[in-house]
């Protein structure tokens, strides 16, 4: 009985927002100075770090890959990041299980084959969380590997959408998704508009499918017109810091 | 134009965290108004034909805050009330302090024509106010709201084109609120002038009832009840075990006595709560906490039938005599655990829009009758189990002798009665219309003509509907098939059809053939929920009220024989031992060959004469349904019986003209066998696909106190009976024969059946698979597959099927979510409960008018034994009522007529002769039926034989009794017997005979 209300009588969300409504994203590139590529993103109070080495020389014989690059992703849960602090370890399953999207999503758009018997790794850690864990660590490694210099296809951004009372909502939050609500989490190359990652969670009702996928997609495209810009933006920072007669 | 805003919030989780909220401020939140020109909104809320009062000289929209919702939701709820601004600050107060308000505001809001707009005032960036640190919670809200009245008011005024205004005014209980608003400069009104405000209103006369009771109540001073707990003090008692928690449930005979069950140390039992003080201002279903009295002033059974009180008596007293009671009995029973109401957890005061039905009693008018004063006066309930209500109003002398509505608002602690305010009238008492729609309105059964919207969702073909190629595609084609329907006569509802055929291996086939409603009704449809919300069809005995609009449930779902109709087919190989081989579920067009009644059914089997395909496949039928009967009844099925009746009624007046048993036929039990065959096994397939969330029918094993009650009425019979599991107990009922009294099994087995539980719809998710079980029926799992037309489990259950059998069905998350299927049980179970007593009162009714002006001689059975009376059960009518003998009047010397023996369960007596009379369970006893009461009419039942001094009435007075006010037997009784004669209701227990599906109900005409 107690249930809130997610949709309120005007149409909007508890948060304020309107269903078709992403958070409100900060991102920077390059935020830190010892890896090869980094970034720091926020979409709403989910904020994530990543870390990006490589390629370099596979660490372990055993995961070395004779014609391609091979991908390694880590991914942490800092104590601090939920209401109740709650130490995790680092073979969490929920954890290996993301960390394991987020290698499959990148593996068909890093160039691997450039960069034969090598290894990139990623290094994500989530600061805090308010839901979106996927989407978010997604974005933040398409930023980092594109500050490492590392060679891609396209950009990758993903994001969710879901179905609330029969409404689609664009990029839920925590509170949104802890009604074991159908929540479909969408990685896209914007420009082909091709798709690598799909992930469905809880059951969605095949005839609502096709329209939530189509919010989710939109939701990517917005996502990507953010992470253009600052990667843009931090370009020309960067320009004008090594041409210092401008 | 997202404004990011974070703020911190600390929420309790047993222990204290942190929370961390996203809280946008937008700038495209429009004022909703229809005469703003700066706000972007197309569909404006708020019409430019604001309200106007006297006491505010300008049209103007309100801005009532939380505590005016609160107390005043009925005057808001007014039709004269348009045009309101809610504030989100405030609806979302009101969420989490009543739900019950809240959801009452919902449905004003979604009434388009009463215009309540509710506006995100917390999102709006110009009125958002952040809380300043350690600022109390309610002057923040307060502020909160000043600001969206002040904002709205500048607002309107700038966005108004020039000359036409609209004020908004803050209406508020509270005073600093007030005068903080008209320091601000907002326009503001507290409660207290509501009043005005009303009176301005002079369209609306009846309004001012409404806000009469908010003032000077009459405080009955005789009377304080003790504080309720508070949430937490209730909350850790429960926790610990010190309270007990449980749903109230009223004594139909009794509005003092109550109990809850709960598990006291460990076992499932019920807990009493006698007297007034005790009750504590709860009322029938309100959930309450309740703490259990010492050991020593535990009370224990029978009860007596306080009938009804006396006006000067004051509780104290009550007390009293209950306790002398108590002692009295003391070394007999076990006493049961007697308990106190300390706290009530959710009310269940009937809200808007339902009210409570009922009648003025006359006893308390004062003024003249053109009197216009308002005064107080008692409004009885229909329900007996609702404690009187005291309302204010101006109309007293015109509502006398009427049915009218009345809600309760309040029940403070100083007040005796419950207060509450009168909502409208219904119409003359004792006109069949008006007492019809009453009992409907009494069991909260809906019964609108149905919607506009509703009926859209019909076919457009209308009557013309016919079967098509496409619906072939996917259906199995059964039109060849000798398929015929049996049911009762005139039924026009056929939702069941069936064949059987020989099969070349000599086994049979037999085909169950439902009424394929989910092609109609689509998940989600404003026909399906309403469907939905009505449940069940109800059957009276002059009327039905149907789930499903007649163009569905009577035509094109109806199974009508030579038509082509959709059907849901459950199709079994059986051997010849009736065991099932193998069995498949199919979608199918039928064509039934012939809509038998159970009569025409049971001709054709029995003239030999008749050797047609159609007679023959009956006849398989009918063999197979011995065999599957028999090996029930092995496994230990029980047969139970209910009095049930039909009335012949008057064709043109619907006046019942005569009563009739009910009759069975060896063809009634074919249908029922294979009904329930066909509910079993779709019960077996839809768990095997939904575990979690399956929709079963469950019954429970019986509350063995009870029966053993009943088992030692029997010994003195020399009978025994067993009832350790369903197998024991019907042998013993079997068994269970008196020679030279044919109606005692059929007594005992009524009387069995009320000792049961009721069935009822569950979810498997949320029981153990060892709990699906249905008692009665003796099978492991059950559910209700059969009667689409007239039940909406059924219509879930069609979907479970369907999704069940075909992997491309698509299903919504609504068949699986274990949460919503126990919702929707629950609400099925509420609407199936209360058809039946619906139809019970129907019945009781139209008995009612036929005994109106009639006395009769019956004989009839005791059915239970009472402290001060008996229910007595007449066979020929399948009605029963209670015989009261008077209370032991104020000498105690003086020895009553009829005392109660706890020790053997009976009433004895002493006649002036010296011998002994007892009165017990099973008893056959002669009474005198006749009709009486004005307010209320009820049956009155009156001993004759075996004579009692002091208590029956002899034959010869009888004719003085039907119209004199006191029965002048004895001197000694003559104060109060007629006052104590007010008759009970029917027992309230569902009778749970074969689960429902083998009762089939059906109306004539």
């Amino acid at each position: 009985m107690s249930r809130q209300e997610l949709i309120g009588p005007q149409g909007l969300r508890q948060d304020g927002r309107r269903a078709n409504e992403l958070r409100k994203i900060k991102c920077k590139p390059s935020v830190l100075s010892q890896a090869d590529g980094s970034s720091y993103i926020e979409q709403g109070n989910t904020k994530c770090l990543a870390a990006v080495y490589g390629p370099r020389e596979a660490r372990q014989k055993g995961q070395v890959i004779h014609n391609k690059a091979s991908i390694n992703v880590e991914l942490s849960l800092a104590p601090f990041s939920m209401s109740e602090r709650k130490k995790r370890t680092k073979y969490d399953k929920r954890l290996l299980e993301i960390a394991s999207a987020v290698k499959q999503t990148f593996e068909p758009v890093i160039m691997t084959s450039l960069f034969a018997r090598s290894q990139i790794d990623i290094y994500l850690q989530i600061l805090q969380f308010d839901g979106g864990i996927i989407q978010i660590c997604i974005n933040a490694a398409t930023l980092a590997l594109i500050d490492a210099g590392i060679p891609m296809l396209e950009y990758v951004c993903a994001c969710s959408a879901g179905i609330i009372e029969n409404t689609i909502l664009l990029d839920l939050n925590n509170t949104e998704e802890s009604f074991d609500t159908p929540e479909l989490t969408v990685a896209l190359l914007p420009k082909s508009e091709k798709v690598t990652l799909l992930q469905l969670d809880s059951r969605l009702q095949v005839n609502e499918f096709e329209n939530v996928m189509r919010t989710a997609a939109k939701g990517c495209k917005e996502i990507y017109e953010v992470l253009e810009d600052a990667t843009r933006d931090h370009i020309k920072d960067l320009l004008n810091r090594s041409n210092p007669i401008n | 134009m997202l404004h990011s805003k974070t703020f911190l919030k600390r929420t309790k989780k047993g222990n204290a965290v942190k929370t961390v909220r996203e809280h946008y401020l937008r700038d495209d939140i429009w004022c909703s108004a229809e005469i703003c020109l700066l706000c972007a909104h197309t569909e404006p809320v708020l019409s430019a034909n604001a309200l106007f009062t006297q006491l505010l000289n300008a049209p103007h929209y309100i801005v009532p805050d939380t505590n005016v919702f609160l107390n005043q939701i009925y005057f808001l709820e007014h039709q004269a009330i348009h045009d309101v601004i809610v504030l989100q600050t405030v609806y979302e107060d009101l969420r989490n302090l009543s739900l019950s308000v809240y959801n009452r505001l919902r449905t004003l809001i979604n009434d388009k024509s009463r215009r309540f707009y509710v506006f995100p005032n917390e999102h709006h960036r110009e009125t958002y106010t952040e809380r300043k640190k350690e600022e109390p919670l309610n002057e923040w809200k307060g502020r909160a709201i000043r600001s969206a009245v002040k904002w709205y008011s500048t607002h309107l005024e700038k966005a108004s084109n020039s000359g036409n205004i609209i004020e908004v005014a803050l209406l508020s209980d509270d005073v600093e609120n007030i005068n903080n608003a008209k320091a601000e400069g907002i326009l503001a009104f507290s409660v207290s002038t509501v009043k005005e405000y009303v009176v301005g209103m002079t369209d609306y006369p009846d309004l001012i009832n409404m806000v009469e009771n908010f003032v000077d109540i009459e405080k009955d001073k005789k009377i304080c009840y003790e504080e309720h707990f508070n949430a937490t003090k209730i909350s850790n008692g429960l926790k610990n075990g010190t309270l007990y928690q449980g749903s109230l449930n009223i004594s139909m005979h009794n509005y003092l006595e109550g109990s809850i069950l709960s598990t006291v140390e460990g076992v499932d039992t019920q807990i009493l709560i006698l007297g007034r003080l005790y009750l504590n201002r709860a009322i029938q279903g309100d959930v309450v906490a309740v703490q259990l009295l010492p050991k020593s002033e535990w009370s224990r059974a029978p009860t007596s039938a306080v009938v009804e009180e006396d006006e000067e008596g004051d509780a104290s007293t009550e007390l009293k005599d209950e306790q002398l009671g108590k002692v009295a009995n003391e070394d007999i029973e076990k006493p049961k655990p007697t308990g106190k109401v300390v706290g009530i957890i959710k009310k269940n005061w009937r809200s808007y829009p339902l009210s409570y039905c009922g009648y003025i009693n006359s006893k308390f008018i004062k003024g003249s009758a053109t009197s216009t004063i308002s005064e107080n006066v008692f409004v009885s309930a229909m329900d007996t189990r609702i404690p009187r209500i005291n309302i204010r109003t101006r109309q007293a002398k015109n509502l006398l002798g009427k049915r009218i509505l009345v809600a309760i608002d309040s029940w403070p602690k100083d007040s005796k009665y419950p207060l509450g305010h009168f909502v409208r009238a219904l119409g003359e008492a004792g006109n069949k219309d008006t007492e019809t729609e009453v009992l409907l309105l009494e069991h909260d059964v809906p019964f609108q003509e149905f919607t506009q919207q509703v009926l859209k969702n019909l076919p457009p073909e209308g009557e013309n509907w016919k079967v098509k190629k496409e619906h072939l595609r996917d259906r199995l084609d059964l039109r060849h098939l000798n398929i015929c329907s049996i049911d009762p006569p005139k039924c026009t509802d056929i939702d069941d059809a069936l064949h059987a055929r020989l099969l070349p291996n000599g086994n049979y086939e037999v085909g169950v053939h439902i009424a394929d409603v989910t092609h109609f009704v689509k998940e989600g449809t404003p026909l399906d929920e309403e469907a939905a919300n009505r449940g069940t069809t109800v059957y009276l005995v002059d009327k039905r009220i149907d789930m499903l609009p007649p163009l569905l449930g009577t035509n094109l779902c109806s199974l009508h024989e030579r038509k082509d109709r959709l059907s849901f087919s459950c199709i079994w190989e059986l051997n010849s031992e009736a065991e099932i081989v193998n069995v498949t579920f199919s979608k199918s067009v039928i064509s039934s060959k012939a809509s038998l009644t159970y009569e025409q059914a049971q001709m054709r089997i029995d003239d030999l004469k008749m050797q047609d395909d159609l007679t023959k496949s009956i006849r398989i039928l009918n063999e197979l349904a011995k065999k599957l009967r028999q090996r029930r009844l092995i496994k230990g099925a029980l047969v139970l019986a209910s009095p049930e009746v039909r009335f012949q009624l008057d064709f043109d007046s619907q006046d019942p003209v005569d009563i009739e048993m009910k009759e069975s036929r060896e063809t009634n039990a074919l249908v029922e066998e294979f009904m329930l065959l066909a509910n079993i096994s779709v019960a077996e397939k839809i768990h095997s696909k939904f575990s979690k969330s399956a929709l079963l029918r469950n019954h429970p094993s019986p509350i063995k106190e009870k029966l053993e009650e009943l088992a030692k009425a029997l010994s003195s019979f020399g009978l025994s009976m067993r009832f350790d599991s369903s197998k024991s107990l019907s042998d013993s009922l079997d068994k269970a024969v008196i020679k030279g009294d044919s109606y005692f099994n059929t007594l005992l087995r009524i009387l069995t059946t009320r000792c049961m539980l009721p069935a009822a719809y569950i979810c498997s998710g949320s029981f153990e698979a060892k709990d699906y079980k249905h008692y009665g029926l003796a099978t492991n799992i059950y559910t209700h597959f059969t009667s689409p037309i007239r039940r909406y489990s059924d219509v879930i259950v069609h979907r479970m099927l369907a999704a069940s059998i075909s992997p491309d069905q698509a299903y919504s998350n609504k068949l699986t979510d274990t949460r919503k299927i126990q919702e929707l049980c629950e609400t099925l179970n509420h609407r199936h409960r209360m058809a039946q007593m619906a139809a019970r009162s129907s019945v009781e009714l139209h008995t009612n008018i036929y005994f109106k002006g009639k006395v009769e001689e019956n004989n009839g059975y005791v059915a239970r034994i009472l402290k001060n009376g008996f229910i007595v059960l007449i066979p020929k009518y399948g009605i029963e009522g209670i015989v009261y003998f008077p209370k032991n009047q104020t000498s105690s010397n003086t020895t009553p007529p009829v005392v109660y023996n706890s020790h053997d369960n009976c009433l004895e007596s002493t006649t002036e002769t010296g011998s002994k009379i007892s009165i017990k369970l099973f008893d056959q006893v002669t009474v005198q039926v006749s009709v009486q009461g004005e307010a209320i009419q009820k049956l009155k039942i009156e001993l004759l034989k075996p004579f009692i001094h002091g208590f029956s009435v002899s034959t010869d007075s009888t004719k003085n009794n039907n119209d004199a006010d006191v029965m002048d037997i004895d001197e000694d009784e003559s104060n109060s017997l007629d006052k104590k004669n007010r008759s009970k209701k029917k027992e309230s227990r569902e009778s749970s005979s074969g689960g429902g599906s083998g009762k089939r109900k059906k109306i004539k005409g």
